[in-house]
């Protein structure tokens, strides 16, 4: 039991240290969650404002979904998705996605900065130009 | 309300089995999701090309280019000048290249030094298939052999597997040195290694490689090998077509008529 104290204080230290992103922003709100605008012109266009799935699908689950196609594109050569409601759309980032997504940094960036997630998607994919 | 000890295990039981169940009558009911293969791809067991090079020469030597600004157009290819770092699809090498066993040194002039286009060969037994460690090179059902740019790690032994230096590695980003972009073609990016992929894009949704209906003089014939009656087949037999290096035993898909 000679080593106690430094034991102890190891463990303290340890502890704080671990626990610093609890109590550092303990009692603070959380910033509030991008609300990435649909208002782009091909979205306007639509007469039926409808991805190729429900809105909730698409939040959620919309990197299984694009990791899905690009399997089933270039690994079986399988280009036409069946939604859930029979329609019938290519899987394409750049001809189906962004045709209607056209600004990469309110559909995109704003969520994925916020979550801190990088997906290098646009290290190949050619984004939409902005037309502003 | 007192529970037995066998009713108990009964009952848990019951509940174990239906936890194990779950995952698969999930899977069964609820995924209804189809993906398809669009009604337009044309259809083919084993996709080959027959370049008439006696239909090419004439254009070509007038400078025709019409192929490999076709391909560089649709497939976002760089324009390195570089010849270290040059990312070639479709390119030209002098018959003595191409063929380097069937070259002696008394061959005809018609042949001699002329430049022969190539490209990837889609071969019935790629080796550069087989050494790919992540399985980012494989083949397609109909022979097309195809690269998962997703999975490629660079390692580049697929180089040093194919006999035809078919490959290209992209030592920098490629962006900068595309003329011009097309929007629905994706450009690969740095420590990728890429090659021609017979349109598989294309051919999937109907249309013919870009080379092929970029030639003027009809010098590039695609279509299914496997298919007695196609115009591939019936060249391929009415006229004598050599290969590259078919004593390698890669058996390549693309047949020259010279």
């Amino acid at each position: 039991m000679n080593d106690s104290r430094y034991i102890i204080t190891g463990l303290i230290v340890f502890i704080v240290l671990v626990t610093f992103p609890f109590w550092a922003n303990a009692g603070k709100a959380a910033p509030p969650a991008p609300a990435p605008s649909l208002d782009t012109p091909a979205i306007q266009q639509l007469p039926e404002k409808q991805c190729v799935e429900a809105t909730a699908y698409m939040r959620t689950d919309h990197m299984k979904l694009l990791d899905e196609w690009r399997t089933r594109v270039v690994r079986e050569g399988k280009r036409i998705y069946v939604a859930s409601n029979g329609k019938e759309y290519e899987m394409s980032l750049e001809k189906t996605c962004l045709q209607c997504h056209s600004s990469k940094a309110q559909f995109c960036d704003q969520c994925h900065n916020y979550l801190d997630v990088q997906p290098d998607c646009w290290t190949c994919h050619i984004e939409p130009k902005e037309s502003k | 309300m007192k529970t037995s000890r066998r009713n108990f295990l009964k009952a848990s039981g019951a509940c174990l089995l239906g936890l194990t169940l779950w995952p698969a009558v999930k899977g069964f009911a609820g995924n209804s999701t189809e993906y398809n293969t669009s009604s337009k791809a044309l259809a083919g067991k084993k996709w080959g090309l027959v370049i008439d090079m006696k239909k090419c020469w004439p254009k070509y030597q007038e400078g025709c280019r019409k192929c490999f600004l076709a391909c560089q157009r649709a497939h976002n290819i760089p324009d390195i000048a570089n010849k270290e770092e040059e990312i070639k699809w479709i390119w030209t090498e002098p018959y003595e290249n191409a063929f380097p066993d069937g070259e002696h040194e008394y061959i005809p002039e018609i042949i001699k030094g002329k430049p022969f286009i190539v490209l990837c060969n889609h071969c019935e037994n790629p080796p550069c298939v087989r050494v790919c460690p992540t399985k980012a090179t494989f083949k397609r059902r109909d022979g097309i052999v195809m690269m998962d740019y997703h999975r490629c790690i660079g390692c580049r032994y697929c180089m040093a597997a194919c006999p035809y230096g078919a490959r290209s590695f992209n030592f920098s980003d490629p962006r900068p040195f595309i003329k011009e972009v097309n929007p629905e073609f994706p450009t690969r990016e740095k420590g990728v290694v890429e090659k021609c992929n017979f349109c598989a894009e294309r051919v999937d949704t109907g249309q013919l490689p870009a080379c092929v209906e970029a030639c003027p003089a009809e010098a590039l014939i695609f279509g299914d090998l496997e298919d007695p009656n196609s115009g591939i087949r019936k060249i391929l037999a009415s006229r004598y077509t050599v290969q590259r290096k078919p004593e390698l035993g890669t058996r390549p898909s693309v047949y020259y008529l010279i």
